[in-house]
């Protein structure tokens, strides 16, 4: 009943994150056991769209299809302040226990197969009932929203790339929405160049999320398309081969989009196409809340620092944690990219966010919030010094004539 | 005298190859270093994951 509290020389440290102070270990291991079972919200959640597709035949009210969106955004982060802060860490010993367990996998495999019969059975709703033009909207809003948590699961499992049998469901929930190229555009590109200048899926200071999203979609593409070529080259293989990792997926999306549209019609063209492209934005939204305006700082050599614990915004509430497996304990995921989502951990001192996830998503969209939320705590990170911040370089000027004020030593 | 046999390791994030012959000298880490040698916080170069996310390459 009693957790045990202690220091432990954590993760990070081993990791030659400098900066990060030792993690806490508050063992409250009836509490970590307890989430095993409560990840099912991996499952249940893609289950919500099939709920309310399923009620919206029975009634023939097509409002229900709105319900994955309201949870989303009306009721998570209600209960997300409600839940509060996970307090608890796994030690050593308990990580060493759970990070193996198939379990937690299996559970993504179940998630996998639901959010593809969610896609399927809501495009079936969609085409086949007789309901208003806005009702199909919030069906392919909430698919949409389902397509988003389907790339946080497709995250996890696109890490783990020496696990065939996980790379091949992370090819398979990804292709959910046509973003296959994910896994290797964010392992290879995004791990590599995270909070410089130089990655598109690292936001800027005073970068708002519609100016971000027009340089991160086809930014990422690009650099998943040149590293897959890379690769393929290396093994003296075209690009064009079906051993290309984003051909693969892509045929999954086409040969599944093609079938719909042929069994349910014109209809699934503003559907389909909502739904992919809501899910890509809840994307972009987790990479532009993930690193806002961090930057690492050159070496004499011009080399960037390594990426450490202070180059990632984290939230650790229990809620969305729970939803998101565990993605806002960000600054360990890029310590240990590969460390599996139940045994992830927080760390005190790390750039905190005041709210989960889907709060922080609801906030990104409305840029002068995000701004005046977001701007202070990046200039406190930076202690003032706007060198340190990785800031848009079309508001450079007007963003260190208003905040630049270093700390002196 | 016995050749060493060098082998190579790779970073399972970002495909960083640590070959044991080339060592990392801009990194102090000389040539012909063994992977096993390497300090246990060392991290990727490119990346920053953990040594122990780097796999043997045959």
């Amino acid at each position: 009943m009693t957790g045990k509290v202690e220091k432990i020389k954590t993760g990070i440290e081993n990791a030659g994150v400098a900066d990060a102070t030792a993690a806490v270990v508050k063992e409250d291991s009836a509490w970590i056991k307890n989430k095993r079972y409560m990840y099912f919200a991996s499952m249940i959640l893609p289950g919500i769209p099939i709920l309310s597709a399923f009620l919206a035949g029975e009634t023939g009210n097509g409002l229900w299809l709105w319900s994955l969106f309201i949870v989303f955004y009306g009721i998570l982060p209600v209960l997300d302040q409600w839940s509060g802060v996970d307090a608890a860490n796994p030690s050593d010993e308990l990580v060493e226990e759970l990070k193996d367990d198939r379990y937690y996998v299996y559970i993504l495999y179940g998630a996998t197969i639901m959010h593809w019969i969610a896609l399927v059975y809501m495009a079936y709703t969609v085409s086949t009932l007789d309901i208003s033009w806005f009702s199909i909207l919030g069906g392919a809003l909430s698919i949409g929203l389902a397509n988003g948590l389907a790339l946080v699961a497709g995250h996890e499992m696109g890490h783990k790339v020496n696990d065939k049998v996980q790379v091949f469901f992370a090819k398979l929930i990804l292709a959910v929405s046509g973003y296959g190229h994910f896994f290797i555009e964010h392992n290879k590109g995004h791990h590599k160049d995270v909070a410089t200048p130089e990655d598109p899926a690292t936001s800027a200071f005073g970068e708002s999320i519609y100016k971000f999203v027009q340089r991160e979609i086809p930014g990422a593409f690009r650099r998943a398309w040149e590293l897959e070529s890379a690769r393929l080259h290396r093994l003296g293989k075209s690009e064009w081969s079906l051993s290309n990792e984003i051909i693969q997926p892509a045929l999954i999306t086409i040969t599944a989009y093609t079938l719909m549209l042929a069994y349910f019609g014109p209809v699934m063209i503003p559907f389909l196409a909502i739904g992919a492209a809501y899910g890509w934005w809840q994307l972009t939204g987790a990479n532009y809340i993930e690193h806002y305006g961090l930057m690492r700082e050159r070496d004499a050599n011009g080399r960037y620092e390594r990426c450490q614990a202070r180059h990632s915004w984290n939230s650790n509430h229990k809620i969305s944690n729970l939803v998101l497996l565990h993605l806002q304990r960000h600054s360990d995921h890029h310590a240990h990219p590969t460390r599996p989502y139940q045994v992830l951990r927080d760390y005190p001192e790390v750039p905190g966010l005041p709210s989960g996830y889907p709060f922080m998503l609801a906030l990104a969209m409305f840029p002068s919030a995000w701004f005046s939320l977001m701007n202070p705590k990046v200039v406190n990170w930076a202690e003032g010094d706007m060198n340190k911040v990785n800031i848009d370089p079309d508001v450079k000027e007007e963003m260190f004539k208003r905040y630049h004020n270093p700390k002196v030593a | 005298m016995s050749v060493v046999e060098y082998k190579k390791y790779c970073c399972v994030t970002c495909d960083l190859v640590y070959d044991e012959e080339l060592g990392f000298p801009e990194e102090g880490i000389a040539p012909g270093t063994l992977f096993e040698d390497i300090p246990d916080d060392w991290t990727c170069p490119e990346c920053s994951a953990s040594k122990s996310d780097f796999f043997l390459v045959e």
